[in-house]
Parts: structure tokens; sequence; C-alpha cells
């Protein structure tokens, strides 16, 4: 089996944000600009996740997924705000492959089954977002960090396969941007109690935690953001664009690492992986070259 | 013909990602219909059949739309029919997913679910999600004149699925992958039907080769026909 390794790009209106626990949301760039580079650089799959779809409408999120799905070729998976079976289809009509549900799912369960008979459980990623409680259980939010729940995620995990989830997202709040490495508790009792692949999110700064990932926390995919995006961003400090319309750009101003994070290039960590015995896509530098030279002829 | 683009016609019938599919057509210079008219279906110089999903429900529906004589028309002429995912499934006699269903029967032989797949002393989960390998069927078999023309063996695709073809005639298989300890068929060819385990829309350069390859594929016929029309 080939792990996966999943870029994922938080969307706040036309820009990459990134915080720490879901917030102070800096502005990192454009998505479409990162999407690009990780496609070329061996990227797995992709997720959007709109961080406010849900406050301000999405319009903004629609375009960017368009104009995304025009020229990359990997499976593109879209969240937040997504509230009802047309708004899934919006999202897929627009060029995404899989959408990944956390609000309106815990609000109403039945979203999963009703959209994974809908459009194949396949397309149907449900996202737990979790926070760890100081009794060891770990509660459900929603609404990117904001408001809890009472749900608990294993209990919640097991259901939401139950009713048809094609894939799990888990993701700590908790280690979001933090660099301290996912929570690999809660990644290992969700993916060794489930039958349907799980994505570990959250925490990862720097190689190595990937790796724990997989091994320690028996995760069939990552997905990355931090660790990714800074080492695009350290080598890509010639970005030009707009990028003053709204949010902090501080980051752009200052370029300041968060000190935890040893970011990393997706190459960098395949290789690593590949190294320690952790199966994963190297694509070849042949098939490479087709996405630039022969689009013409 | 300088300015000819050959004509797609991707079968809708109401599952899938049919969006990602016309893009890859689009991006190869095809022109793409999405459509599940018989008519459009029946003009167009090639034919995909899609697919995510159900197999019974996507069988029902093709009845429903009354398409599924159409298919088999089209897989028993030469024009280039390419299942891709469910959509290969569809071709083979009948599957077993939830209770036992009949396909197209256009290459003989069941779909099964995959058997707990090994890796090690690891179970691996069903479904397989992501990238695996494709390799011909037997060593020395060569993909030329295949739309697999020109990729590498051992290249990489991406895959989403929990059932597996079991061709009954070892000649029709095209390529096989393994996931864990399972070798199965990934891709077919029977004449003029290709089909694919795996989503070439979704791999990335490697899997939009193939698409580039069936434009050639596409544009040779059309040649060839074109020939035998002026004769």
């Amino acid at each position: 089996m080939n792990v996966r390794i999943i870029p994922r790009l938080d969307i706040k209106g036309p820009n990459l944000v990134k915080g720490i626990r879901f917030e102070g949301l800096r502005v990192l760039g454009k998505p479409e600009d990162f999407a690009r580079y990780y496609y070329e650089h061996g990227a797995d799959e992709m997720i959007y996740m709109d961080v406010v779809a849900s406050l301000y409408g999405r319009n903004s999120l629609l375009k960017i997924v368009e104009k995304t799905a025009r020229d990359i070729f990997i499976p593109l998976t879209v969240g937040g705000g997504l509230r009802s079976i047309d708004d899934i289809r919006a999202v897929l009509r627009a060029g995404a492959d899989k959408v990944s549900l956390n609000t309106a799912a815990i609000a109403s369960p039945d979203l999963i089954r009703e959209a994974s008979r809908t459009f194949g459980s396949s397309t149907i990623v449900v996202s737990i977002e979790a926070i760890h409680k100081g009794d060891g259980t770990y509660e459900a939010y929603v609404n990117y960090g904001r408001d809890r729940t009472a749900v608990d995620v294993f209990e919640w995990a097991l259901r939401a396969e139950a009713l048809g989830a094609g894939e799990l997202m888990v993701y700590s709040i908790d280690r979001d941007g933090v660099g301290d490495g996912f929570d690999l508790e809660l990644t290992q009792r969700i993916a060794t109690a489930v039958s349907v692949p799980v994505i570990a999110g959250g925490g990862a700064g720097r190689i190595t935690d990937v790796y724990d990932a997989f091994t320690c926390g028996k995760a069939e995919a990552v997905a990355l953001a931090s660790i990714l995006h800074y080492n695009f961003v350290r080598n890509m400090r010639d970005l030009d664009g707009d990028y003053t319309a709204e949010g902090n750009i501080e980051f752009l101003k200052r370029g300041k690492i968060p000190a935890k994070i040893q970011d990393a290039s997706l190459e960098d960590i395949k290789a690593y992986l590949s190294e320690h015995g952790v199966a994963c896509r190297r694509p070849s530098k042949q098939a490479g070259r087709l996405s630039c030279g022969e689009k013409e002829n | 013909m300088i300015d000819y683009k050959p004509s797609i016609a991707i079968v809708d019938y109401g599952l899938g990602n049919l969006f990602s599919i016309k893009q890859a057509c689009l991006f190869v210079g095809l022109n793409a219909v999405i459509t599940h008219a018989r008519e459009e279906i029946l003009a167009a110089d090639g034919v995909i059949l899609p697919g995510v999903g159900a197999y019974g429900d996507a069988v029902d529906t093709l009845r429903r739309l009354d398409l599924i004589s159409v298919l088999r028309d089209i897989a028993f002429s030469s024009k280039p029919l390419v299942g891709i995912c469910l959509g290969m499934q569809l071709l083979m006699t009948e599957s077993y997913e939830f209770g036992r269903h009949k396909g197209l029967d256009i290459i003989a032989g069941p779909v099964n679910r995959f058997e707990n797949p090994k890796d090690k002393d690891r179970l691996l989960k069903v479904p397989q999600i992501g990238w695996n390998r494709i390799f011909p069927a037997y060593e020395g078999a060569s993909w030329q004149g295949t739309p697999l023309q020109e990729i590498g063996e051992g290249e990489y695709m991406y895959f989403v699925h929990s059932y597996i073809v079991q061709p009954q005639d070892e000649e029709v298989i095209l390529s096989r992958s393994r996931y864990g300890h399972i070798d199965f068929c990934s891709g077919v060819r029977r004449k003029n039907v290709y089909a694919f385990q795996f989503h070439p829309e979704r791999s990335g350069p490697a899997g939009l080769k193939i698409y580039l390859n069936l434009r050639k594929e596409l544009e040779k016929a059309r040649e060839n026909n074109e020939y035998k029309d002026g004769d």
C-alpha cells in the first residue's frame, strides 16, 4: 500500500491562510500558486478548506475550484460550509472530486447517508475536528473549531463510517499549526477502529512527524499545511500579487516562519519515507514532462 | 485535416465526477461532451463510460436511459469505447456487489470484492484509495498500440475501488496491479474496447498521457475511415 501526502490549503476569500489552532490566520499567498506547485512536485491529492464559507458565502471558493480543476489532474477534496446535497453538487460541478463534511454532518448525520447514496461513498469524506479533553476523551468541534458539540469523536467516527463516509479526516485542533507532531493516539485509535481510510491532520512540524503518523498512527494518508506552505514561501519569495485585500499580511512582510516548523518539500518527505520503509508514490521524471511539453501538440 | 479535433462522448448516467474526465479530454485537445443522448453517443468518434458508486444503481440507470444496447453496439463495432473505474466493471458479465447484478457482458467474467488484502501482517483498508503501480499482464507483454503506449512499466495511477474484475479470458488483460498480497487486473483490452480500474484523469501527467494516446487513436481511426470512404 502506498501512503498519500495531501497538501491542505485553508482558504479565506481569495487567499491561502494558516493559523495556529485555527486562530490568528496569516495570509500566505494565492491558493492557485500553491496548488500548482504541489501538483508539479508530487502531491498525491489536494484539500481545499474554506474556513469562512459558512459565514460569508462561497462564490470565491467555487471560482478557485474551477480554475484549479482545469489544469490540476489529481483528486481535489473541497470542504467548509457545505450544508446540503445542492451545496455538494455545486462544488462537484465546479470540479471537486470529493467533499469534506463536518458541521452539517454533525447537525444532521443523515446528510452523510444521503450524500454517499447520491454521489457514491468514495466522494464523501467526513472531517472530524477534535479537541483533547482533560479526562482523556476527545470532543468533536464544528464551525472551524469555534463551537463544541459534546459529541465523542470515537463514537462519531464509527457512526460516520456506518452512515457511508468513504474516508475520515481526523484533525487535531490542539495540534493545528503548532509543529509538535500529530496526535498519534487520536489517529491510531480511529485508524484501527474503522475499515475506511483515515487521513491524519494537524501538527506536522518536521519530516519525522509524517513518518510517525503512518507507523505509530496507522494512518493511510496525511494532510499537511505549515510544513509544506512555509517551504513553498521560503522558495518563492518573489511571489507577486495583491495580498492586501483582506487578512493579516504581517507574515508576507516580515516572513518569519514559526520556530517549531522545520519546513520540507514533498520530495524531501517522500524520499525520507521511502528510505525508511514507508511506501509512497514517487512520480517519474519522464511522465512529469508531459504537463508542460505536450499540451499543445 | 489540420484543425480537426476528435470528439468523445462521456456517458452521463448521474453518478461520479464527469467534469474531471471532461477537463482531461479538453486538456489533450479532444472535443468532449457529457451526455446521455443516444444520438450524441453514436455520433462521437469515441465513447467513455465513467462511473463512481453502486453497481446495481448504475445498471438500472443505464437501462432506464435505454443505453445498454447502444453501448453494446459500440463495443462490437470498431469505435473506441473506454470504461473507467465502475465503467470498467460494468463491461463485465456480472457483479457480486450487494447481491448479483448482470452487467453489459462485453467482457466475460465477474466482478468480486477485494478479499482481506494484507501487507505483511497489516490488513489493508477496502476501498483501496490512492496511488498504485501498473504493470504489463505478463513479462514481455507490450503496451504498444494501446492507450498505455509509452507509459512506463510500474507507473503510478490513482485508484478508488472495493471491487475487482476477473476476466475469464486472460488474453484481454492489459495491465495488472497489486494491493497487499492480491494481484488484480487493472486494465483490459478487447479489440476497440479498453477499460481501466484506475482514474487516468486523476493520475497526473502519466494519466493525461493515456488521454493523449486516446486522441491519437481516434485521429488514426478517422483517417482510416476517410480513406475507406474515398475508395
